[in-house]
């Protein structure tokens, strides 16, 4: 049991990381809470995908020594989807705050049940 | 190669390039002429590829980058894809006529530009949703059609809209971070992100018995990631806030189109990647099909009592998402046929809906309450029988598009060995609620005339979009039996 916890430590983080970021973004009222925990959740992800990629005593997948030999290097495509991932998850966070900022200078709040309620104070 | 097979990326590459002219190109009016055309080229583009792809009745995997598989990436299409590229994108091209005056009045003239950039990136994004062999593209695509729809609601700058949007974009970031994690568990599973390669793994793993449990994860995870997107119940809440306080043509655009987009990436999903034994081994049809039931029956409930004519509508989609749910929950070739038709005739209803409604509340002082528009059809007659057409369709009456998907639910379902009762009962439920709400919402709008109506301008771009979009409705419902044979042949050759 704990071998195969050892084994799996990144996919459990991952896991617990991921729920909590879930369940943080459904429930939060907070907005920017939320836009934080949607970088938990992205992180997770790319957290999981990181571990798949690597292999223990190998190298990163940069030929600099003219050693072609492909038995020396980590898998690249993981690494490859990460940085593809971040780019995504830091262009929607870019325009959750912004969207976010204009909430915050209409209605004066970022909390979603204040938010709700001004609304509905001025007819909308 | 012949030429033709270049054109569903051609098409992609010229909305994409379309959207990066468009953000540094001034002027409003030249800004959605553009716009307009591509969408207009892209629809001529993909028919003519339709035609030349249904006469050689064979589907293609176009290799990008001339990286070969496993390592490239790519784009599949045949027939279906052909059929819901040229659909999408002249729909996109119709929307875009049929709200083109409420577009000018809602959105400010300095930023219309930019609206443009998100109307092509949301064609370019459902493009790339219909046609792509990758997992990991598809994610990437959601993620961009999710930051251009959710800029489509805003658009129209108001307090409302900001708060529908940052609704929006919330929901489908859950279901876009679901989606993401269940393509990273089967990259971890099966070491590949093309869906054939994908799909060759999935049957070794599933023969052998290997991962069963992380694969009903992934196919559970996926599933619900694109249902909270394309609106499955009870992942609806955020629709009808989105679509209903929009501008007409993003109204007509999401409501038409965006959503459509991840049930069409849901079905190449199922048939493509896991097959449909695999999706019934793990019962996920089940789910699905409870799921778009419930979604049937409360989508019209809600939208019963609406007041306001947009909301209406989009609860209507709910209930209509609802049947491309429950058609994919049949678990056979021909409910997902039939759920394929669905897309096709609710993707031309409701923007003729919308469009029709957008007109009709200019009558009104653009106020959209269904009190409001009482006896506005006789300011604008055509918008009148546009939603006429529209309503008696989703009512779902012979001769219209809805009819036509009820005959083809009922049959899948009548041909099928399971949940006969269970499809015929919903179906006949929801064509009684259907009918509860479109017949006095029509009644309404052609009654008595209103003394106070304003005179309506007419909008030349409008009629036009209304007559196409009306004819479409009523091809589908009388010529249905080739559109789906295609469709079923398109999902053989998948």
């Amino acid at each position: 049991m704990l071998s195969l916890i050892i084994e799996n430590r990144f996919a459990i983080t991952a896991a617990i990381l991921f729920v909590t970021g879930f369940v943080n973004m459904m429930l939060h009222p907070n907005l920017i809470k939320k836009i934080v925990s949607f970088n938990i959740m992205d992180s997770a992800a790319f957290l999981m995908l990181a571990s798949r990629g690597m292999i223990a005593g190998r190298i990163a997948a940069i030929l600099t020594d003219g050693g072609a030999d492909v038995s020396r290097y980590v898998n690249p495509i993981p690494a490859g989807l990460v940085l593809t991932g971040i780019v995504v998850s830091v262009s929607v966070s870019a325009f959750s705050l912004a969207l976010v900022q204009r909430i915050y200078g209409t209605y004066g709040t970022v909390d979603m049940r204040e938010l709700l309620e001004a609304m509905k104070k001025r007819g909308e | 190669m012949p030429f033709a097979w270049n054109l569903p990326y051609l098409s992609v590459f010229l909305t994409m390039t379309a959207a990066i002219l468009l953000s540094v190109l001034p002027g409003a009016r030249r800004a959605w002429l553009l716009t307009a055309g591509v969408s207009a080229c892209v629809a001529v583009m993909s028919l003519c590829f339709l035609v030349f792809i249904v006469r050689s009745d064979a589907s293609y995997a176009f290799t990008m980058g001339k990286f070969p598989a496993p390592f490239g990436n790519e784009i599949r299409f045949g027939p279906l894809q052909g059929l819901f590229a040229s659909v999408f994108a002249a729909v996109m091209c119709l929307s875009l006529l049929g709200g083109r005056t409420e577009l000018f009045e809602d959105v400010d003239e300095k930023k219309m530009g930019l609206a443009c950039v998100m109307f092509n990136m949301v064609l370019a994004s459902l493009l790339i949703l219909t046609y792509t062999n990758d997992a990991f593209t598809a994610y990437v695509f959601i993620e961009i059609s999710t930051i251009a729809a959710c800029a489509l609601v805003m658009i129209r700058d108001s307090g409302p809209t900001l708060v529908a949007t940052i609704r929006y974009l919330f929901m489908s970031l859950l279901g876009s971070g679901l989606f993401l994690f269940s393509v990273i568990l089967l990259y971890a599973v099966t070491g590949h992100l093309l869906m054939p390669q994908l799909a060759e793994s999935v049957a070794a793993l599933m023969a052998g018995g290997q991962y069963t449990k992380v694969l009903a994860l992934v196919l559970a995870m996926m599933t619900a990631g694109l249902g909270v997107k394309s609106a499955m119940f009870p992942f609806h809440r955020w629709l009808p806030d989105a679509h209903g306080s929009a501008t007409t043509t993003s109204s007509a655009v999401l409501s038409g189109l965006v959503v459509k987009g991840y049930a069409v990436l849901l079905i190449t999903m199922f048939c493509r990647v896991f097959t449909l034994e695999t999706v019934r081994a793990f019962h996920i049809h089940d789910a699905v099909f409870a799921l778009g039931f419930c979604g049937m029956i409360l989508g019209s409930v809600m939208a019963l009592r609406e007041t306001h004519a947009k909301r209406m509508l989009a609860y209507s989609s709910v209930a209509q998402l609802g049947y491309v749910f429950m058609g994919i929950g049949l678990g056979t070739p021909a409910g997902i046929a039939a759920a394929c038709f669905q897309i096709l005739a609710h993707a031309f209803t409701k923007p003729l809906l919308f469009v029709s409604v957008g007109r009709l509340a200019s009558a009104a002082h653009h106020d959209k309450q269904l009190r409001a528009l009482r006896g506005s059809a006789w300011s604008c007659p055509l918008a009148g029988f546009g939603f006429g057409i529209g309503a008696l369709s989703m009512v779902g009456i012979p001769l219209f598009g809805g009819f036509a998907a009820k005959v083809n639910f009922s049959s899948s379902a009548i041909f099928g060995d399971e949940k006969v009762a269970l499809t015929l009962f919903v179906l006949a439920l929801s064509s009684v609620l259907n009918a509860l709400y479109y017949i006095p919402a029509l009644i309404n709008i052609w009654s008595d005339r209103n003394p106070g109506a304003k005179r309506v301008e007419a909008d030349p771009y409008a009629a036009a979009a209304i007559v196409v979009l009306a004819c479409g409705v009523l091809f589908l419902g009388v010529r249905f039996t080739p559109v789906m044979e295609l469709i079923v042949r398109g999902l053989e050759l998948m």
